[in-house]
């Protein structure tokens, strides 16, 4: 069923203009999504859901730059705006309206703070894009790998839950599932950060008692999860990271929602 | 006579003094840059209606939100009476009220002597809370001997307060039922009739008991209001204002800085001349003259409840940052800098700053801007703002950001990525 040989030709939005056509929807990879290797997962798979259901799609490629969101939470303004509106002419270039990112942090960004440097578009994560495919029957969870037996988590990033109030969405990709759902004892407006926002990511902490992906851990284990759903590449590696640390890998799987949702629908 | 009069100064003294010292408050909110919180006026009428009035995010800790729930109710609704009294203070009346509302008045005043019980059970409550069971809330770096001492003083005086009016009504009752003087038959007492039994019987000494609490209730009143400006209670006014200024975009929406967007734009267009010059100034904070008016606010509002730091990840592993530490250092520090008006004029500077001389760089630079603190507000106040504030000026006019963030700042402009990857190497995951 899962045929992970498949391989799928992802367009650029500069072969598609050169071909004279305009893709419905952009897909903002964003930077951990293109260098990291496990994000780099996901990112195929968000294709491949994509391509599923026949959206018509494009990313930049390497015309894509950093949003400037990691500059801008760390107080570079300068740099954040020069990301901004470099992107933003990138952008209008292509006349796009409409784009889905991997992550969180990029969807904040051009869908918050664009629209005041002159970036108007229509944007959602990819996991509204699925709860949308899910509501309009295009995407189910059949044909593909069983979560039956599972006890499934869900970890609220902080710039999709409380930063745009999108606590549902995600939710509803694990809901189609037919596994065991529990949710973490800090969750929807209530979680608790990866440690990885505000530019930690990229950072050593500053001196503490312990990790903040310890602390999650804590959570994680107390729900007795046995697979950690994850929405946004940045808490993907805090909770790996958490995971291996507590050296439970074999006991406790962290996957990105659109992963669940291509394993159960074996894409 | 004579106590009319004395009642009348009294009460105009205290008014004057609190116009005075909230006229001080307002001067310092506005030293703060402008910030326009104007827009849609509906939406913002019904945020404080929900979250100031309504106590909507209370709830998330039902004890304390039902305990809160009765104080501020009680609160709300004694002030009617607080009216009759000071009526009764300013004409030598007793109980003026009691005739032309008749019936109602004695529904009335039994309510309220409900509503006094139910304030003094959750103030009993909450200094158990804070002295016996000391919830870790209530602790931390920043909760020194003032903020403790100022949260006990609060509850012991509203306990005070409550027992006075209760006591004065025991007496009242008393001497009613002895058809004493000008206490006419009037009101209900479903709780003081119970303290009745503890008081005694002569007439003259109750008379004493009853003028006794009027006045150290109607006077410990006007000196309550008085203390407000210094304390951390003031947030019983300000919580209204500051609601209504809340933020309004989603959470994960920081601020653009204008004056940044000139600045880039001339440098993409050397053509390009800038609308308007607006204030100069420094980018981003370094002390509160920095900060907006409403960031102020916010600091004159939080009344250091610490469901800000309970929730802040960086404060739970043990960092120095405290979001509830942000919003008093920076009460502190604009308080400091309006002394220093008061005392030397409006153009003195001293060598402090909030920056370094209030808030740490190790403070800032622990915050993950998760908006768990913004979120856990009950009153919408935002540490994460005056945060980000300080990062900017620590990193656009100090440049003195971490040595990794600066790696971090490297990155993106040379290679569109935060990490040293090739941009040319972008796609290189579609192969």
């Amino acid at each position: 069923m899962e045929n992970p040989n498949s391989e799928i030709k992802v367009p650029t939005m500069a072969a598609m203009a050169a071909e004279g056509k305009q893709p419905e929807i952009l897909f903002w990879v964003g930077c951990a999504g293109s260098f990291d290797e496990r994000a780099q997962k996901i990112t195929r798979d968000i294709c491949k859901i994509l391509h599923h259901v026949g959206i018509s799609y494009a990313v930049l490629g390497t015309e894509e730059s950093c949003t400037g969101d990691p500059a801008k939470r760390a107080g570079n303004e300068f740099l954040f705006q020069m990301q901004a509106m470099a992107n933003i002419q990138v952008l209008d270039a292509y006349q796009v309206k409409k784009i889905v990112t991997g992550c969180p942090h990029c969807f904040n960004t051009i869908k918050n703070e664009y629209p005041g440097l002159g970036g108007n578009y229509e944007v959602i994560h990819h996991s509204q894009l699925i709860q949308q495919l899910i509501d309009e029957g295009k995407l189910k969870a059949e044909g593909g790998e069983s979560f039956k037996g599972k006890k499934i988590t869900y970890h609220d990033p902080c710039y999709l839950g409380r930063g745009n109030n999108v606590y549902e969405a995600p939710r509803a990709a694990l809901e189609i599932l037919d596994a065991e759902l529990v949710e973490l004892k800090r969750c929807k407006s209530n979680g608790l950060c990866c440690g990885a926002g505000g530019a930690q990511m990229f950072k050593e902490p500053e001196k503490g008692t312990k990790e903040i992906n310890a602390e999650r851990m804590a959570d994680i284990l107390e729900a007795k999860a046995t697979l950690v759903a994850a929405a946004c590449p940045f808490c993907m590696t805090m909770l790996r990271d958490g995971v291996k640390h507590e050296d439970k890998e074999q006991e406790i799987q962290v996957l990105d929602i659109a992963e669940i949702t291509v394993r159960a629908n074996g894409l | 006579m004579i106590a009319q009069s004395l009642f009348i100064i009294i009460l105009i003294a205290a008014i004057y003094l609190f116009s005075k010292n909230v006229g001080k408050i307002r001067r310092n909110i506005l030293l703060g840059k402008s910030a326009d919180h104007s827009d849609n006026p509906a939406l913002r009428w019904k945020t404080m209606a929900r979250i100031a009035l309504g106590q909507t995010k209370m709830v998330k800790r039902p004890l304390a939100a039902v305990m809160h729930f009765f104080i501020y109710v009680g609160f709300i609704i004694i002030n009617l009476e607080v009216l009759e009294i000071m009526l009764d203070g300013i004409f030598g009346s007793h109980r003026i009220f009691s005739k032309p509302l008749g019936g109602l008045y004695d529904l009335l005043i039994g309510g309220f002597e409900i509503l006094a019980l139910l304030v003094f059970t959750a103030c009993v409550v909450f200094l158990c809370r804070r002295n016996i069971a000391h919830l870790k809330r209530f602790s931390g770096v920043e909760m020194t001997t003032w903020p403790k001492s100022d949260a006990n003083y609060i509850l012991t005086i509203e306990i005070l307060l409550m027992t006075a009016f209760l006591t004065m009504n025991a007496a009242d009752h008393k001497l009613q039922l002895l058809n004493f003087g000008h206490y006419i038959k009037a009101g209900s007492f479903p709780v003081s009739s119970f303290i009745g039994p503890l008081l005694p019987d002569n007439a003259h000494a109750l008379e004493m008991i009853e003028r006794g609490c009027w006045w150290f209730h109607i006077v410990g009143i006007l000196a309550f209001l008085n203390y407000l400006p210094y304390s951390k209670h003031f947030h019983i006014l300000l919580a209204f204002p500051n609601t209504y200024y809340s933020n309004l975009h989603p959470k994960g929406q920081f601020t653009n800085m204008a004056s940044v967007t000139n600045e880039v734009k001339a440098m993409l267009d050397p053509s390009f001349v800038p609308e308007t010059t607006g204030e100069p100034g420094r980018f981003g904070a370094k002390d509160v003259t920095d900060l907006t008016w409403k960031n102020l606010m916010e600091a004159y509002t939080c009344t250091e409840c610490g469901r800000c730091t309970s929730v802040c990840p960086a404060n739970q592993t043990g960092k120095l940052l405290s979001p509830r530490k942000i919003m008093m250092d920076t009460r502190d520090r604009i308080t400091e800098v309006g002394k220093n008006i008061d005392q030397h004029g409006k153009d003195y500077k001293d060598d402090k700053s909030l920056l370094d001389n209030y808030i740490t760089r190790e403070e800032l630079w622990a915050c993950t801007t998760c908006n768990a603190c913004t979120d856990a507000c009950p009153v919408n106040i935002n540490p994460l703002e005056i945060i980000t504030e300080m990062r900017r000026y620590i990193v656009m006019e100090e440049s003195q950001a971490p040595a990794s963030l600066n790696t971090m700042f490297g990155n993106v402009e040379n290679n569109g990525a935060p990490w040293k990857y090739s941009n040319a190497d972008r796609f290189n995951w579609s192969e």
